[in-house]
């Protein structure tokens, strides 16, 4: 056999004498083993050993292994006796490392095809253990709010009040933004249909109600989902990867009383008030597109406005807003003590604490309007 | 200690490798070390030493190029790193496999894709081939059979070994090493050392270490730095085991001797 890159000369006395020429680098072209192998097949008998030689060789990487293991490999198993020496010395160290540590038996992974019945049954059980998870994290969430409110639960107060800050003034701009706009294009869209009947002034009792009651509590926690529910999924998915979690655990210290009580009481204490601030930047909205395009007078929208809304409509945005404070925390604090311990688990936590979060707010906001409307609240 | 920075490093055998001119380390306003001057050579196994916080790491991470330095320049084979343009530069830096402190495999991929990756990136294997090589890569550190693991599955010596693996990827010129026996227990760290050796031995590398245990000091080390925290800057050099013979700085006595001379 002879080419570019090797000469294999089968010798007389039944032996093989392999010279490699050239370069035998991954950028560079050389025979590739199923063509010496090949070859290898068609000697009359199979040789009795093999010598190497290198004069002709120039630079030499990896390439060159890949070659050798194989050949040794193959070697072995057609019980040819190989002479190494003929090698450049850097190559024979390589190889024997490269050979020195057998496999581990039993290491390699076997993928295994499970039946439907199979995975129908892992899915189910998976199930079951994702609803027992949530049920004993929600116990026991309610056990360390009773230790918080008879003196038994640590925390550090500071922790908390940054929680309060993050949780609460550092979202005005974003939570008032979005309801000013939100405000405004129901305006804009409920005036276009209400001046068909002349009954712009009606335009306010639309803004009113719709925030106050739905928008301004869905849209904050959907916000605040975003904001602050991920992030606390994140910063417990970090510190689960550190083990950070573990080491709080082995002082003692409970990760419930510690890491999720602060941030959980930091929202249900934020929201409402959040809800609030987003209920009056959205009628602000609505009295702007109001007062500039239907030609109402800034008084008579905000009367208006004020005869539209009781107290009752109020308190069912805030009642509303205090279970979503929970829904999101909880669900961002669950998936971030769930999370795994390397980085796309910390990723995986985030997403999953946003749409468990979403999911039952939209969920619970379906299902009270629905209980508040039989009770005629 | 007043002139320190002419310490001068004897050379051995081989080309200047990787040169450090007049460096001067910092983060913003804050001096790490200066005046720092010594010579990597072709096939050295060079160890970077001195106590904790000295900035060892730091220099590593110069010596890679991830941070320009303050002041100075590092040399490689004669042109200055920071000089070059910054597609010469990358080419530069997949010629250097690091080892980081913690091994910082990939953890969201297994074995075989963290080995695979730089592979993929840059030759133009095909798909068998970087199976083929990744498989031969973990042989080299004992790891075959591991393809499929996902980093968090297997022990600490392990993921060591297969950050090696990955550094190894592209047949580096100059391995660095950051603390590679922290966290491993006597027997794993001895087999690493003798690997580190071997390595250098069968690929020519040239490898430097960052390290402060002094067993795989001895060992492995054929040339040296060492930093003092103290006085900002590099105060000796060479063989360690020459230094320990011959050197009558206090510190790096006390240092080489854990403690036992040079003490007041």
């Amino acid at each position: 056999m002879q080419s570019q890159s090797l000469r294999v000369s089968y010798l007389t006395d039944n032996s093989l004498e392999i010279s490699f020429l050239g370069d035998w680098c991954l950028t560079s072209e050389v025979v590739t083993w199923q063509s010496f192998q090949a070859q290898f097949e068609h000697y009359p008998e199979s040789p009795k050993k093999i010598d190497f030689i290198s004069s002709g060789l120039e630079n030499w990487d990896s390439k060159l292994l890949l070659f050798l293991v194989k050949l040794d490999a193959y070697a072995q198993s057609r019980h040819i006796p190989v002479n190494w020496d003929g090698l450049p010395d850097g190559a024979k160290g390589l190889l024997r490392l490269a050979t020195e540590v057998p496999e581990r038996s039993g290491a390699r992974r076997r993928t295994r095809t499970r039946s439907l019945v199979y995975r129908l049954g892992e899915w189910a059980m998976g199930g079951v253990e994702e609803l027992t998870g949530l049920a004993s994290f929600l116990g026991e969430w309610l056990l360390s709010i009773g230790r918080f409110f008879t003196g038994r639960a640590s925390f550090r107060w500071v922790d908390f009040n940054r929680f309060l800050q993050a949780a609460g003034a550092g979202a005005l701009p974003i939570v008032g933004v979005i309801s000013l706009l939100v405000g405004a294009v129901l305006a804009f869209v409920g005036a276009v249909q209400l001046q068909m009947f002349g009954a712009q002034i009606y335009v306010a009792d639309l803004v009113g109600l719709g925030v106050v009651r739905e928008m301004g509590a869905m849209m904050t926690a959907i916000i605040m989902a975003g904001r602050t529910g991920s992030a606390y999924a994140a910063q417990l998915g970090a510190m689960q990867v550190n083990e950070e979690i573990d080491a709080l655990r082995t002082m003692g210290i409970s990760p419930m009383d510690f890491l999720v009580l602060p941030r959980t009481l930091a929202l249900i204490l934020m929201l409402p008030l959040l809800c609030l601030w987003s209920d009056a930047l959205g009628i602000l909205g609505g009295l702007l597109v109001g007062v500039s395009i239907l030609d109402i007078t800034l008084l008579e929208y905000l009367q208006q406005t004020k005869e539209a809304i009781t107290l009752s409509d109020i308190a069912t945005g805030l009642i509303k807003s205090l279970i979503f404070a929970v829904v999101v925390s909880l669900a961002g604090c669950l998936r971030g003590l769930q999370s795994g311990r390397d980085s796309a688990a910390v990723g995986n936590a985030t997403t999953s604490a946003m749409v468990t979060a979403i999911l039952l707010i939209v969920i619970w906001d379906a299902l009270t309007t629905i209980i508040f409307n039989r009770l005629g609240i | 200690m007043a002139n320190a920075a002419k310490v001068e490093l004897e050379s051995r055998s081989g080309l200047a490798h990787i040169e450090v001119r007049g460096m001067t380390m910092a983060y913003g306003d804050f001096l790490l070390q200066k005046d720092l001057n010594f010579t990597i050579n072709q096939g050295d196994i060079f160890i970077i030493m001195g106590g904790s916080g000295c900035g060892k790491s730091t220099l590593l991470r110069h010596l890679v190029g991830l941070h320009p330095p303050a002041a100075g320049e590092v040399l490689y084979q004669g042109s200055s790193f920071w000089k070059l343009a910054p597609n010469e530069r990358n080419a530069l830096m997949r010629r250097m496999g690091v080892l980081y402190q913690s091994g910082a495999l990939w953890t969201s991929m297994t074995l075989a894709e963290n080995i695979a990756l730089p592979l993929e990136e840059y030759t133009s294997l095909t798909p068998t081939e970087v199976n083929e090589l990744v498989s031969y890569k973990l042989s080299l550190v004992g790891l075959k059979g591991f393809e499929d693991y996902y980093p968090s599955e297997i022990s600490g010596g392990m993921q060591k070994r297969a950050a090696l693996a990955r550094a190894m990827a592209l047949d580096p010129e100059t391995l660095l090493f950051d603390e590679p026996s922290a966290g491993l227990d006597p027997v794993s760290a001895r087999l690493l050392d003798d690997l580190i050796i071997e390595l250098r031995d069968s690929l020519g590398a040239t490898i430097v270490v960052v390290t402060h245990e002094l067993a795989s000091i001895f060992a492995v080390g054929n040339n040296s730095v060492f930093l003092d925290a103290q006085s900002k800057t590099m105060i000796a050099g060479g063989d360690p085991k020459q230094l320990l013979a011959e050197t009558d700085n206090p510190i790096v006595r006390k240092f080489l001797t854990r403690g036992e001379e040079g003490l007041p």
